[in-house]
C-alpha cells in the first residue's frame, strides 16, 4: 500500500464551531483505488469532514492535498472540476429537474464546446452558444444524454423508465441513487459517499452495495461514510473510527471492529470498564 | 460644531425610530425566518390611527399611544393568523411573496381609506427647545428616546422572565427543537407579530409627530429603513438590531449633513449593499457560522408545466398578429401595447426570479436603466430609434447585472431584500445625477417610435412592433430554457449548494441570466419611453416590480408562455371589467396572496 499512489491526503484538518471542535486534528491517507470507510456515532464530525474536504465548508486549521496538490480551501466549484464528485447525507436532489437533468448537471464540469475555456467573455460565449446551438454543442449534449442513460441502466430498472420524471415525484431510495447517478456524471476520480444507504431496505441496500463494490473494482477511488457496519466490513480496504470529531481508530475493518475505544464511543462512556475487560479476555 | 450635536442628537432620535420597526423585524426574523415586507405597512397604519386618535378623537397623548399600539398588534395578529399561518407548510417563497401581497393590500387600503395626500400630525407636545450643549433638544425627542428605551426595557424583562418570552427565545434558537418540547409555536409567533406590529406602529406615529406629515409612500420606506438596520445588526438578533438602527440613523444624519437632503436614503441603501456584500451575516455575527442545514424542500412548490400544444401557441399567436386587421377599436390595442411591454418584462423577472429563483423586488431599475440610455442616445447623440432601444437593453443588461452582483452570494429574503435596495438606489441616483439624468426635470420630447427612418405613430404599427419584439424575446427565452443553460439555471434555483459542488459557478449563472433578463427588460424600457416621450425618476417604480411579480407568480415561475398570458390578464382583465385605477394595486395585492395560498405553481404551472 505504502508505494501506491496518494489521491487524497489530509493533515491535521480541524473545523471549530464555538465552543464545540467538530473535526479534531484528522490526518488521513487514501490511495488510488482505495475504499476507506469513515465509522463513528452520530455527532462524530463525519459529515463536517467531507464539507472539509469538498469545499462546502473551511477548515481553521490544516491542510488537504489531492493528488499532491494543496486544495485546502478551494471552492466547491472549483473541486468538482478536478474531479471530486460527492453526494450528500440527506439527499440533494434538484427537484424540479428530471432524472436526466439532474444526471446531466453531473457532468456540467465536463462540458467544453458550450463552455469555451476563454478568459473574461467565456461566460458570453457561452450564452452566445447556447442560444446558437452549432453541431459541436448538438453533439456534446446528444453524447451526454447517450452517457446519462448508460449511468442510469446500472441501477437496473429503478430509474431508466423515470427518466423524464421530476426527481421530487421519486422516492427516497431512487433520489439516492439519482445523486449517485449525478456524481458518476462527473467521472470522478474521487468519490466521497455519504450515507448511501440511509433509509433503504436491505434489499435495495444489498443493491447499493453491489453497485458501490462494482465501482471499486473499476479502480475508482471512494471514501464512504455508512452506519451499515456489514457493508461496511466489506467493502472497505481500511476503516476509520471517528468520535467527538477525532480519529479513535484506524485498520482493517476486523481490526477496528474489536478496538475497545471503538466499542467505548458505541456503547458510551459508562460500559467502557465492561469492554475493557471483554476485550483482554 | 454646535450643529455637529445637532446632526448626532436627530441621528440618534430617528435611529430610534427605526429600532422600533427593526426590533420587531428582527424579533419576526428569529422566529420564522421571515422578513416581514409587511412591517412598513403596519406603521403606516400606526400613523394613521395616531392621526385619527389625535385630529379626529381628541385623544390625551398617553391614550393616543396605547391606542395606536393595541391597534396596531390587531392588524399584527391578522396578518400572522390569516397571511402566514395557513402557509406554514409550504415552499420557502411563499411566505415571502405573501408579506409582500399583505404589504400592498394594506397600503392601498389606507389609500383609499385617507386619500393619498398627506396629511398634518401634530405631536400634542409643547414646541420649545432645550440647550444642551452647543445642541438642542425637544420634547418630542425625549418621548421617542422614552418610548424607544421603555419598550427596549419591556421587551428584555418579557423575553428574559415570561415563560411565552421564554418560548420565543426558544423557537427562535431551534424551532424544531422547541415544538418537540412542547412550545406552541402558533402562539409565539403570535406573540411576536403582536409585539412587532404594536412597536412598528408606534413608531410610525412618533415619525408623523415629529415630521408633522404623513403619507401613504411613508410605508416602502420604513420597510426598508428597517430592514436595513435589521440586516445591518445581524437578521434575527434583537440587541444587534437596536444598534443597526443607530448607526443607520446616524450615518443617515451625517450624511445629510454633509450632501443634502436628496442623498438621505442613498447612504442607508449603501450601507445595506455593504454589509450585505462584506458581513452578510451581519455586523455581529460570529465571523463564520455553522453551515447552512441542508435544505429538504425546494424554494419554489414543486409542478410541472401545464402542457400547451404547439399548435395552440401558433393559433393565439397568429390570432394576436392579426388583430389590428380586425376593426378593434384604439382602445383594445393600447391596453395589449400595455400588455406586451408589460409581458416583455415579465420574461425578464420570471428567468431571474422563477428560473434562477433570485426573488427581485426591484426590477423597475432595469426597465429605468433601458429607459434613460435610449431616451438619451436618441436626444443626445440623435441615434436612430431602434439602435437607441437596442443600447438601452445592451446598458441594462450590463449595468443591471454589475449592479445586482453583490447580491448573488445571498439566498432566499436577502435577495430580495438587495434587489429592492438596488432598485431604489437606481432611482435615487437618476434623481441626483442631474447632468446626466436632468434630475427632478425628468426627460421629455423624446422621439416617438421609428425604423428604419419611418415613423411608428399609429396604435397598429406600435401594436406590431411590441408584439413582434416580445414573442422574439420569448423564443429566444424559451431556446435559452431548452439549453444547458436553463437546466444550470434550474439547478441553481433548487438547490445551490449541490450546484456548485458539481462545479456551476453562482455567479457565471447568476450573471447569464440576468444579462438576459436585463436585456430583455432594458427593450421594455426603452420601448416605453419612446412611446410616452416623457419619463423621469419615478415613471418606472417599485409598484411596477410588484405588478410585474404578481404577473410571474401568475403565470407560473419561469413559465415563458406564462409570463405573457400573466401580463395580459392582469393588463387586459381590469380595463374589461373598468376597474378604477386606484382599486388596481389592491387588486394585484389580493391576487397575489390568492395565488400564493391556493395556486403557488401559477395558472401555468413551474418550469
Amino acid at each position: 500500500m505504502a508505494e501506491q499512489h496518494t489521491m487524497l491526503s489530509l493533515r491535521g484538518l480541524t473545523r471549530r464551531f464555538g465552543g464545540l471542535t467538530a473535526v479534531d486534528a484528522i490526518d488521513l491517507d487514501l490511495a488510488k483505488g482505495e475504499l476507506v470507510s469513515i465509522i463513528g456515532p452520530n455527532g462524530a464530525g463525519k459529515t463536517t469532514l467531507f464539507n472539509l474536504v469538498t469545499g462546502l465548508d473551511r477548515p481553521d486549521a490544516g491542510q488537504v492535498s489531492f493528488e499532491g496538490q494543496d486544495i485546502t480551501g478551494f471552492s466547491p466549484e472549483r473541486l468538482a472540476g478536478q474531479g471530486i464528485a460527492r453526494t450528500f447525507q440527506l439527499g440533494r436532489v434538484f427537484g424540479n429537474l428530471s432524472v436526466m437533468d439532474n444526471v446531466l448537471i453531473g457532468a456540467h464540469t465536463r462540458l467544453r464546446a458550450v463552455k469555451p475555456a476563454v478568459p473574461v467573455i467565456g461566460p458570453l460565449l457561452e450564452l452566445g452558444l447556447a442560444l446558437l446551438r452549432p453541431s459541436s454543442v448538438r453533439d456534446e449534449e446528444a453524447r451526454l444524454r447517450e452517457e446519462v442513460k448508460t449511468i442510469l441502466a446500472r441501477f437496473g430498472e429503478r430509474l431508466l423508465p423515470r427518466i423524464d420524471q421530476p426527481a421530487y415525484s421519486l422516492s427516497y431510495a431512487n433520489r439516492r441513487r439519482v445523486e449517485i447517478a449525478r456524481a458518476l456524471a462527473l467521472r470522478p476520480r474521487l468519490l466521497l459517499l455519504d450515507e448511501p444507504t440511509a433509509g433503504m431496505n436491505p434489499t435495495e441496500t444489498a443493491e447499493m452495495q453491489a453497485l458501490v463494490a462494482e465501482l471499486k473494482a473499476e479502480g475508482l477511488t471512494i471514501l464512504l461514510i455508512e452506519h451499515k457496519l456489514e457493508m461496511v466490513m466489506r467493502l472497505s480496504d481500511r476503516v476509520i473510527v471517528m468520535d467527538e470529531g477525532k480519529k479513535i481508530a484506524e485498520g482493517p475493518g476486523e481490526q477496528v471492529r474489536v478496538d475497545p475505544k471503538v466499542i467505548e464511543a458505541y456503547l458510551g462512556h459508562g460500559l467502557s470498564g465492561t469492554a475493557e475487560q471483554e476485550s483482554a479476555a | 460644531m454646535s450643529s455637529w450635536l445637532d446632526y448626532t442628537i436627530n441621528g440618534l432620535i430617528v435611529g430610534n425610530v427605526y429600532a422600533l420597526v427593526a426590533v420587531g423585524l428582527a424579533l419576526i426574523f428569529g422566529v420564522s425566518r421571515l422578513i416581514n415586507f409587511a412591517q412598513g405597512s403596519i406603521y403606516l397604519v400606526g400613523a394613521y390611527i395616531g392621526w385619527v386618535a389625535v385630529v379626529q378623537l381628541h385623544t390625551p397623548l398617553p391614550l393616543t399611544i396605547i391606542v395606536v399600539a393595541v391597534a396596531a398588534a390587531l392588524v399584527g395578529l391578522i396578518i400572522e393568523r390569516f397571511g402566514l399561518r395557513p402557509l406554514q407548510n409550504s415552499v420557502r417563497i411563499a411566505p415571502l411573496l405573501a408579506t409582500i401581497g399583505i404589504s400592498f393590500v394594506l397600503d392601498q387600503l389606507v389609500m383609499l381609506t385617507f386619500s393619498p395626500n398627506p396629511r398634518a400630525l401634530p405631536s400634542q407636545l409643547p414646541d420649545v427647545r432645550f440647550q444642551v450643549g452647543g445642541g438642542t433638544i425637544g420634547p418630542l425627542d425625549l418621548l421617542i428616546a422614552g418610548v424607544g428605551l421603555t419598550s427596549a426595557l419591556l421587551l428584555f424583562v418579557f423575553l428574559r422572565y415570561s415563560k411565552l418570552g421564554w418560548a420565543v427565545r426558544a423557537a427562535s434558537q431551534d424551532r424544531d427543537a422547541a415544538m418537540q418540547m412542547g412550545v406552541d409555536v402558533n402562539r409565539v409567533n403570535q406573540a411576536v407579530f403582536g409585539i412587532a406590529a404594536a412597536l412598528g406602529g408606534v413608531s410610525g406615529m412618533l415619525v408623523g409627530m415629529y415630521y408633522n406629515q404623513i403619507d401613504t409612500a411613508m410605508s416602502l420606506q420604513a420597510t426598508l429603513k428597517g430592514v436595513v438596520a435589521e440586516v445591518v445588526g445581524g437578521a434575527g438578533n434583537v440587541p444587534g438590531a437596536v444598534i443597526g438602527s443607530l448607526l443607520l440613523g446616524l450615518v443617515e444624519s451625517y450624511g445629510v449633513a454633509v450632501f443634502g437632503t436628496s442623498y438621505r436614503n442613498l447612504f442607508a441603501f449603501l450601507l445595506l449593499v455593504v454589509v450585505l456584500v462584506l458581513r452578510p451575516n451581519g455586523l455581529f455575527a460570529s465571523a463564520r457560522q455553522a453551515p447552512p442545514e441542508p435544505l429538504t424542500g425546494t424554494f419554489i412548490a414543486p409542478s410541472r408545466p401545464v402542457p400547451i400544444p404547439r399548435w395552440a401557441l401558433l393559433a393565439a399567436a397568429a390570432i394576436f398578429a392579426i388583430l389590428p386587421l380586425f376593426p378593434v377599436s384604439f382602445y383594445v390595442l393600447q391596453t395589449l401595447i400595455n400588455a406586451w411591454l408589460l409581458g416583455m418584462l415579465a420574461l425578464s423577472l420570471t428567468l431571474v426570479a422563477g428560473t434562477i429563483g433570485q426573488v427581485s423586488l426591484g426590477h423597475a431599475a432595469l426597465l429605468a436603466i433601458g429607459a434613460y440610455t435610449s431616451a438619451l442616445l436618441s436626444l443626445t447623440f440623435s441615434a436612430p430609434v431602434g439602435l437607441a432601444i437596442i443600447g438601452g437593453g445592451l446598458m441594462s443588461a450590463a449595468l443591471g447585472t454589475a449592479l445586482i452582483s453583490p447580491s448573488f452570494r445571498l439566498r432566499g429574503h436577502y435577495v430580495s431584500i438587495a434587489t429592492l435596495a438596488i432598485g431604489e438606489i437606481v432611482s435615487l441616483v437618476i434623481l441626483n445625477w442631474e447632468s446626466v439624468t436632468r434630475g427632478p426635470i425628468g426627460i421629455s420630447g423624446i422621439p416617438p417610435l421609428s425604423l428604419f427612418g419611418y415613423e411608428l405613430i399609429s396604435p397598429t404599427s406600435i401594436y406590431w412592433f411590441s408584439f413582434v419584439v416580445m414573442v422574439t424575446l420569448a423564443l429566444l427565452q424559451g431556446r435559452l430554457l431548452s439549453s444547458h443553460l436553463g437546466r444550470s439555471f434550474r439547478a441553481i434555483r433548487d438547490d445551490d449548494i449541490a450546484a456548485r459542488a458539481y462545479g456551476l459557478s453562482l455567479n457565471r449563472y447568476k450573471s447569464l441570466a440576468f444579462i438576459f433578463g436585463g436585456f430583455a427588460a432594458g427593450i421594455s424600457g426603452g420601448i416605453a419611453a419612446h412611446l410616452y416621450s416623457y419619463i423621469n425618476h419615478e415613471t418606472f417604480n417599485t409598484q411596477q416590480s410588484i405588478l410585474a411579480l404578481t404577473v410571474v407568480i401568475l403565470g407560473g415561475l419561469g413559465n415563458v408562455v406564462g409570463a405573457i398570458v400573466g401580463a395580459v390578464a392582469l393588463v387586459g382583465l381590469p380595463e374589461m371589467f373598468r376597474i378604477a385605477a386606484e382599486y388596481r394595486i389592491l387588486i394585484y395585492g389580493i391576487v397575489l396572496l390568492l395565488l400564493v395560498r391556493f395556486r403557488p405553481q401559477g395558472l401555468l404551472g413551474t418550469m
